[in-house]
């Protein structure tokens, strides 16, 4: 790589990932950060005046389908565990070790290794030797095991190897074929729907045998009030589980649905305003841990269908950070919570040295305008695809200059 | 004939204002004077039916494509028989669903329908929303014939029209108060929600009734009322409408087994007696006789020019809608007084 002069970003106030925002600078020489605080630039620095913006650590996006640079800069995100379900799945090392360097240098990913070959809940794969090709994490990927004895010993697996487990919360035999959460949307639209219990029973089953198991469980999405309970209880004993959520189940409930919208289609379905409430109170009382984009953009030949033969999932990068914002603004966390949401608590699962402004640390800084207002627009999106259930929404906070390990980014 | 003033001329809106719509992809999208329209509309086909000449050129040189992309025999044959009798050319496009199979290939058939300078196109599709999905593409009026669980709106339509006859012939037309019990397979039913929408529109009181494992969630925020007990449903009700259920329904994990299901749902004769006296009974069709329904209830005879059983009648006026829907649906092409597009 090229070598570049050391950097300088003055004049913002530093959310470095411990406490409030403070005034001060930070400087980077090579591809690591070198002091924080009150510090100036020397000679010969490049400079930023961030201006009174915000400065902080590039999000760690811990859970995305597609590595997607253009949406991932725009976002403010610097890094992102890739989840399992590639075509082919991550369940081999050499497409373990592939994963872990194609985003290089100006974008990292933390692949995460399938639980099962072809993640279809049988057969163990490699998983120490993905572990050394890069692998950060084994995930069922999109699925859950339903074979709860598999589901066991995958645990002990990965919890011998020291890796967390990422699990994807649905019970299987009742959310099979459906499409939406039982409610009064899912039958005026007559799609075929599953009870918002179906999370809980995965939850309870998953939570049981990752403290048999001793294992880290971490619940990639938790979106029902039962399921956010046990979770809750879990971490009141002293279980190691940890949970995350994308934007759109604390942004929306299941009426987004209506007219069919192929874009609010998602894994687990959009939920009952009452659990939409309660995933607020879990982000505002610590329950939950991380807040992912989930993104996994989906051209018209997997969305413009008839809502049940449309693909889950929406393009979320570049709505990941001004929809946290939003949670600010509305008075439901704290921007030093908004931080460990993003970057810290994402860091801390995937046992990487990232996620906060320190001295020693890869230099992944995002500059932030927490402010600056922009309207969600579906068919200009730096995305693969436009998929997002927010088109058309005015949003505020925005990205305005990126590094990556010292390499200045185009947001 | 439908250029003349019609029947209902004063009671609505004047010209396009009675039906703005351009599609009929749902009752949900109809406001309750538009669902009486639609029915006053009819009752002119009805009366041209019974003739012995039973044709108008209305829709002549009309072409109205009748796109099934689900098997039906009895709709597809219903809108053809309407769409002929108003003097449209017909065409009828099986598009089975193997051949059909998804992704851009819908939309694409849309666009190729589009491009053929269709008037009219009527789809039944096994999505729920894949009509709407076409009706959006295209130019032309686009009615449902059936998507998925979502909405069959004509035969909610002509079942209404069935029962407002037989009300008339009881002395009374106002659906307010109307018990009208829905019972078999709602979970999967597209002619239960749209019978639902429309009955619930109307101020009728509405119940349905299956086994737990059929009827859907939330049924009561759609202003009906549940049973699971078939007796308790019936009970003094005035229209008693049976659902088919499905064969590949009739045994495995919804239901043990069609004897079982007959024991439990099934209407006889013994047990209508729990509903009102000269109940209607009425039944989508196919009927599974002996399952949802015994052949002795769903044969009853007329009583003194009363039906007991509607089910041959629903089929009858099955045509008489789809001609009113076809009717009021191209009169903005046709240029109708009153209709012009964009009026």
């Amino acid at each position: 790589m090229r070598p570049f002069a050391p950097l300088t970003i003055t004049g913002g106030r530093l959310l470095t990932g411990s406490g409030e925002a403070q005034s001060g600078a930070i400087r980077c020489e090579g591809d690591r950060i070198v002091a924080v605080g009150d510090i100036a630039a020397s000679d010969g620095d490049r400079t930023l005046d961030a201006k009174g913006k915000l400065v902080m650590p590039g999000i760690i996006d811990l859970g995305v389908f597609e590595i997607d640079k253009p949406a991932f800069h725009f976002g403010g995100i610097t890094r992102a565990a890739l989840m399992p379900d590639q075509n082919p799945p991550l369940d081999y090392p050499a497409r373990v070790r592939f994963a872990a360097s194609f985003g290089k240098p100006d974008f990292w990913v933390h692949p995460v290794a399938a639980a099962t070959r072809g993640l279809e809940g049988n057969e163990l794969p490699e998983l120490g030797l993905m572990r050394e090709a890069g692998a950060r994490a084994v995930s069922s990927g999109r699925k859950w095991i339903g074979d709860s004895g598999v589901m066991l010993r995958v645990l002990q697996y990965a919890a011998m190897l020291g890796l967390p487990f990422i699990a994807h919360a649905e019970d299987a035999g009742l959310s099979g074929g459906s499409v939406a959460t039982d409610g009064e949307t899912a039958t005026r639209l007559g799609l075929a729907s599953a009870p918002a219990e179906a999370e809980a029973l995965a939850v309870a089953r998953d939570i049981a045998l990752a403290e048999m198991a001793g294992a880290h469980l971490h619940i990639r999405q938790v979106t029902t009030a039962a399921a956010l309970d046990l979770v809750r209880a879990a971490k009141a004993r002293g279980a190691r589980v940890t949970c995350g959520v994308t934007p759109a189940h604390f942004m929306l409930s299941d009426i987004a649905v209506n007219g069919f919208l192929t874009f609010a289609r998602l894994s687990p379905p959009l939920r009952a305003e009452s659990d939409r409430q309660a995933v607020r109170a879990a982000l505002a009382d610590g329950t939950i841990d991380v807040i992912a984009s989930g993104h996994d953009p989906r051209g018209p030949e997997d969305k413009r269908l008839p809502f049940a033969d449309a693909a889950p999932g929406m393009a979320g990068a570049e709505t990941l950070l001004p929809l946290t914002l939003g949670l600010v603004r509305d008075g439901v966390i704290d921007m030093p919570r908004m931080v460990d949401l993003l970057c810290v608590n994402p860091a801390k699962i995937l046992g990487v040295p990232a996620g906060r402004l320190e001295a020693g640390l890869e230099a992944d800084i995002a500059v932030i305008d927490p402010d600056r207002p922009w309207i969600v627009d579906s068919d200009r999106m730096q995305a693969q695809a436009g998929n997002t259930p927010f088109d058309k929404q005015p949003v505020q906070g925005r990205t305005i200059a990126l590094f990556k390990g010292g390499l200045e980014l185009k947001p | 004939m439908s250029d003349a003033p019609s029947p209902s001329s004063t009671r609505y809106p004047a010209g396009g204002e009675a039906f703005p719509h351009k599609d009929l992809t749902g009752i949900s999208e109809l406001a309750p004077w538009q669902i009486l329209y639609l029915l006053d509309e009819a009752e002119q086909w009805v009366e041209l039916n019974r003739r012995a000449t039973k044709h108008v050129d209305a829709l002549a040189g009309l072409t109205i494509i009748n796109a099934f992309f689900e098997n039906s025999t009895r709709t597809l044959l219903s809108f053809e028989i309407a769409g002929k009798r108003l003097g449209a050319d017909v065409v009828n496009m099986h598009a089975a669903q193997s051949s059909v199979k998804k992704g851009e290939t819908l939309i694409d058939t849309a666009a190729t329908l589009n491009a053929m300078q269709v008037d009219a196109i009527v789809i039944r599709h096994a999505s729920s929303g894949a009509v709407r999905l076409i009706a959006d593409k295209v130019d032309c009026p686009v009615l449902n014939a059936g998507d998925g669980r979502h909405e069959h709106p004509t035969q909610a339509l002509l079942d209404a029209l069935t029962m407002r006859y037989w009300m008339r012939s009881r002395g009374f037309e106002e659906f307010n108060g109307l018990k009208v019990a829905i019972c078999g397979d709602i979970l999967h039913s597209r002619v239960a929600r749209s019978n639902v929408l429309l009955l619930t529109a109307l101020g009728a009181e509405v119940r349905v009734c299956a086994p737990p494992a059929l009827m859907p969630a939330a049924m009561e925020q759609m202003r009906v009322t549940p049973f699971v007990n078939f007796d308790e449903a019936i009970d003094g009700a005035d229209v008693v409408m049976m659902l088919r259920l499905q064969n590949e329904r009739m045994s495995g994990p919804f239901i043990p087994s069609a004897r079982e299901y007959r024991y439990l749902y099934g209407l006889t004769k013994e047990r209508l007696k729990r509903a009102a006296p000269h109940a209607l009974v009425m039944h989508p069709g196919p009927m599974n006789r002996g399952v949802e329904i015994d052949s002795d209830v769903a044969d009853m005879p007329e009583i003194d020019g009363m039906l007991r059983s509607a089910i041959t009648r629903q089929v009858e006026m099955g045509v008489a809608i789809r001609m009113a829907c076809l009717d009021v649906l191209t009169r903005r092409a046709r240029g109708v007084a009153g209709w012009e597009p964009n009026a």
